[in-house]
């Protein structure tokens, strides 16, 4: 008897139909990866699912009924009405975005609304040290008392799971949970997972990253705009048919590495450089920054989490300005103040965190376009409104966004394609030096390849452009240099052909 | 591994309330030096008794502040209450001790329609409470226009009751009343998943919601709780006047208010501390004894000083808010 299962699942939105009629069903002690582009609704269904939308009610004249069965039980109306309700049965999630609070401490984000009590007063200094055991589970090492808002995205998706996988009893949900995590933070989840699954948990597994998916699920559902593909078992399903299941059609290759042209490498010699970092540094956070990018390359970041890749971007953006050394932009010496100086320069920053520094929810996918561009140009100077409709045409069908028209309010998109609005408002600015913290996070792997060609294309057309990823292929398809980077040091360079994949993994380890 | 967790304070949310904690020191420090008889335990002792009413009322308002919300109707209720308790006692003769449970039970209920409005049917807080706001003053000067003075042995002898502190100062039974209030608010506070469930709810609602915090609860729980206080402070207020009228307490609901931001409590929600508002009330008493003693001062002057201080401590928390100063700075 399947531990989860649904039936007939339905769920349109005014204008959407993002789930068409789905079946679903998860076992005990089995990891379930369900796979679709962005927007196919897969973040829908885990809502669905976990009493946060009200699936459509039957249509009585088809006689066909939609149900939800948990234990073999159906679930009442009642039973789904709200998460804190599904919540008691047994089922805990991680949905997309980090949903967590952002003031509260780490340990009252882990222990919410379960705190130990004694005396019938919460024990706080329990909650200190069982949020202290759990997150050494996954190393990670932080002092729980400090407001979660101090933490990166990374850290705070980690809070995430670590809260839901302790409250998870019978059921656990995870919507992207890798998608700004490392390959060693993947590690600990995923061992942590295996364990949970031979204590007989069921998992759902939502990811684009098809290798994770190989490596821990049993089954595979796939989705394809709302409708559901099939079901298939992990080790019958080749990669290739998977992916034609996902897009509907065959996957370009994702682009090769080209061989440096000697020439162009020739000019580049003579080119001024576009920017030149000499022994930038700020507090403890980076040391001796050292860069020298000419016009029209792409440079790559590699590390772990909390190496300082965020940091260069966010030191050149002057959002923390630099404290020694110097910084070079355009042949002049510049040291901005502040981000205004930095955009009035043409430079653009499309941030790691989309749900608090990114996006603005209620704005339309419009308005989230135009907003820096709007910025740049000055408030009083409105853009015509032709004009923003135009430039948003053009990057909905440049980035393939899922929507059916720019008018929609952004955050009723799905994850990916709130992600590829953001990148949008960003190149709608035209800079001249470009820098992308963790660009393609959530994002499928059909806008993969768009997403690098794009940054072939800028780079191709003269803009520089500064790429920080945790996904090494990608850096290697695009990068004209990587920048590895370790505990706020730049520990090693790669340019031309020894830029490779191994390499970089090497540079990154090697302690 | 190097996280970001750096910082320049140990905690950047206390800050506004060791501000405020701080000038409440150094104004009673100013008013000691300038004045004979200003620094006494008598002049603590009055501020408390002077203010218990605001300070049971700016309790409440903390708690909808910190969820995220507003309460207008708090100085409407305190007047409703009042009158309904002096009608109760003077012309139904009823016993205080029986009308005071009545009283509150009425409350709690008015809050409660108000977070079910608010919740189920999303109306916005502000103008929920000020429809509540209409509506209790109302129903409190269709009951009597006059004000009704409340003569009744329990009364008296209440209001005697106290305890003599060393200065000739005097502690009566509503100060010892609000202070044990104000212990119970902080436990609630930080105790109880109740409390915790309002911060959550102030800091992210949306999130809070997919947490697993019951929002519909923690609402109507959180306004109840509110009107329920109003309602405890109206009783508080008629000790303090003997009487009930529909025209008391007027602008309340602003003093409370400006208590709770004096206090460091954000007005967006989320952060805040109920010991940070008992301080914003002090201060708030204490700019009124300074003018008094001063004697020259036009009594306005408290409003204008309040307003002052107002606008500083909403831009000290911008200040303090500023990621740019904060998070990102590096030790
Ligand atoms: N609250 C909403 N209101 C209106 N439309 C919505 C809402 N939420 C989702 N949609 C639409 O439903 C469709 C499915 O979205 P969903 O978030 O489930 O996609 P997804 O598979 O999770 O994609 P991703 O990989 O990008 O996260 C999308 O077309 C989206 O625009
Ligand atoms: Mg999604």
């Amino acid at each position: 008897m399947p531990l989860l299962e649904l039936d007939n699942i339905s769920k349109t939105f005014p204008g959407v139909c993002a789930l068409d009629g789905i079946s679903f069903d998860v076992h005990s002690g089995e990891v379930h990866a369900l796979l679709g582009e962005n927007g196919a609704g897969k973040s829908t269904l885990v809502k669905v699912m976990t009493g946060v939308y009200a699936r459509d009610s039957d249509k009585s004249n088809e006689g066909e009924k939609s149900t939800i069965k948990f234990c073999g039980q159906e679930l009442s109306v009642l039973e789904l009405a709200s998460p804190a309700n599904v919540q008691k049965l047994g089922i805990s999630t991680v949905y997309q975005e980090v949903n967590l609070l952002p003031s509260l401490s780490v340990a009252q984000n882990i222990f919410l609304g379960r705190e130990p009590k004694k005396f019938g007063l919460i024990d706080w200094k329990t909650v200190r040290k069982n949020s202290q055991i759990l997150l050494q589970r996954f190393n990670l090492n932080i002092d729980v008392t400090r407001p979660l808002a101090d933490f990166s995205v990374a850290v705070q998706q980690l809070i995430a799971i670590a809260r839901s996988v302790d409250m998870s009893a019978k059921l656990l949900i995870l919507d992207e949970p890798t998608a700004s995590l490392d390959t060693k933070e993947v590690e600990t989840l995923f061992r942590i997972l295996s364990q949970l699954k031979s204590e007989g948990l069921g998992i759902v597994f939502i990811t684009h990253f098809l290798d994770q998916v190989y490596e821990i699920s049993d089954r595979i559902t796939v989705l394809r705009n709302g409708r559901k593909v099939g079901c298939f078992k992990t080790s019958d399903l080749p990669r290739t048919t998977l992916i034609q299941h996902m897009l509907g059609k065959e996957l370009q290759e994702l682009a090769q590495r080209e061989k440096p042209d000697p020439l162009k490498q020739g000019v580049e010699d003579l080119r001024d450089a576009h920017l030149r970092l000499k022994n930038v540094s700020v507090g403890s956070t980076l040391t001796n920054i050292n860069l020298d990018v000419p016009h029209g390359q792409a440079v790559g970041f590699a590390g772990l989490l909390g190496s300082g890749r965020t940091e260069v971007c966010e030191t050149i953006f002057a959002i923390t300005p630099h404290q020694s050394g110097t910084m070079v932009y355009n042949g002049k010496v510049c040291k901005f103040k502040n981000p205004g100086q930095a955009i009035a320069a043409s430079i653009a920053l499309c941030p790691e965190n989309r749900k608090s520094e990114g996006i603005i929810g209620e704005l339309s996918v419009r308005e989230n376009i135009i907003l820096a561009t709007q910025v740049r140009e000055g408030w009083w100077r409105s853009i015509r409104k032709h004009k923003q409709q135009s430039l948003s045409k053009q990057a909905i069908q440049e980035f393939g966004i899922v929507t059916p028209d720019a008018e929609k309010p952004i955050n009723q998109l799905s994850g990916g394609n709130q992600q590829k609005v953001v990148l949008a408002r960003w190149l709608a600015t035209q800079p001249k030096l470009l820098m992308l913290d963790e660009p393609t996070r959530g994002i499928d792997i059909g806008a993969h390849v768009e997403i690098t060609k794009l940054i072939k294309k800028v780079c191709a057309e003269g803009m520089t452009v500064l790429v920080t990823s945790s996904e090494i292929e990608e850096l290697v398809a695009f990068s004209d240099q990587i920048v590895v980077m370790r505990e706020g040091k730049q520990v090693a360079e790669l340019s031309g052909n020894d830029i490779s994949e191994a390499n970089i993994l090497a540079e990154i380890t090697n302690a | 591994m190097a996280f970001r967790t750096f910082n320049i304070l140990p905690n950047k949310r206390y800050m506004p309330l060791v501000v405020t904690t701080a000038l409440f020191f150094l104004l009673f420090g100013i008013g000691s030096i300038q004045f004979e008889g200003f620094g006494s335990t008598r002049v603590i002792a009055n501020l408390l008794t002077d203010n218990a009413f605001l300070m049971v009322t700016a309790i409440g308002m903390t708690f909808v502040i910190l969820a995220g919300g507003i309460d207008l109707s708090v100085g409407a209720v305190i007047a409703l209450t009042g009158v309904i308790c002096s009608v109760l006692i003077q012309h139904y003769h009823w016993h205080p001790l029986l009308v005071f449970p009545v009283v509150v039970l009425l409350g709690l209920i008015f809050g409660a329609a108000m977070g079910v409005l608010i919740h189920y049917y999303k109306l916005q807080p502000f103008i929920v409470t000020l429809a509540g706001m209409f509506l209790a003053r109302g129903l409190a000067t269709t009951i009597s226009e006059e004000s009704i003075a409340i003569n009744h042995k329990f009364y008296s002898r209440i209001a005697e009751f106290g305890v003599n502190l060393p200065g000739n100062a005097w502690v009566g039974a509503s100060t010892i009343f609000v202070l044990i209030l104000l212990g119970l608010a902080i436990l609630v506070a930080h105790y109880t998943r109740f409390g915790g469930s309002i911060y959550a709810l102030g800091d992210d609602a949306q999130s809070a919601e997919l947490m697993g915090v019951p929002i519909a609860k923690t609402t109507i729980g959180v306004y109840a709780m509110s009107s329920g206080l109003a309602a405890i402070a109206g009783i508080v207020f008629s000790f303090y006047t003997f009487s009930g009228y529909s025209l008391a307490a007027i602008g309340v609901e602003l003093d409370a208010i400006a208590a709770v931001v004096i206090g460091g409590t954000l007005l967006s929600g989320g952060v805040g501390y109920v010991f940070g508002t008992m301080i914003g009330v002090m201060i708030m008493g204490l700019i009124q004894t300074y003018i008094s003693f001063d004697g020259t001062l036009n009594s306005w002057w408290t409003k204008i000083v309040i307003g002052v201080l107002l606008l500083l401590f909403i831009g000290l928390q911008k200040f303090l808010g500023s990621e740019v100063l904060f998070k990102r700075s590096p030790s």
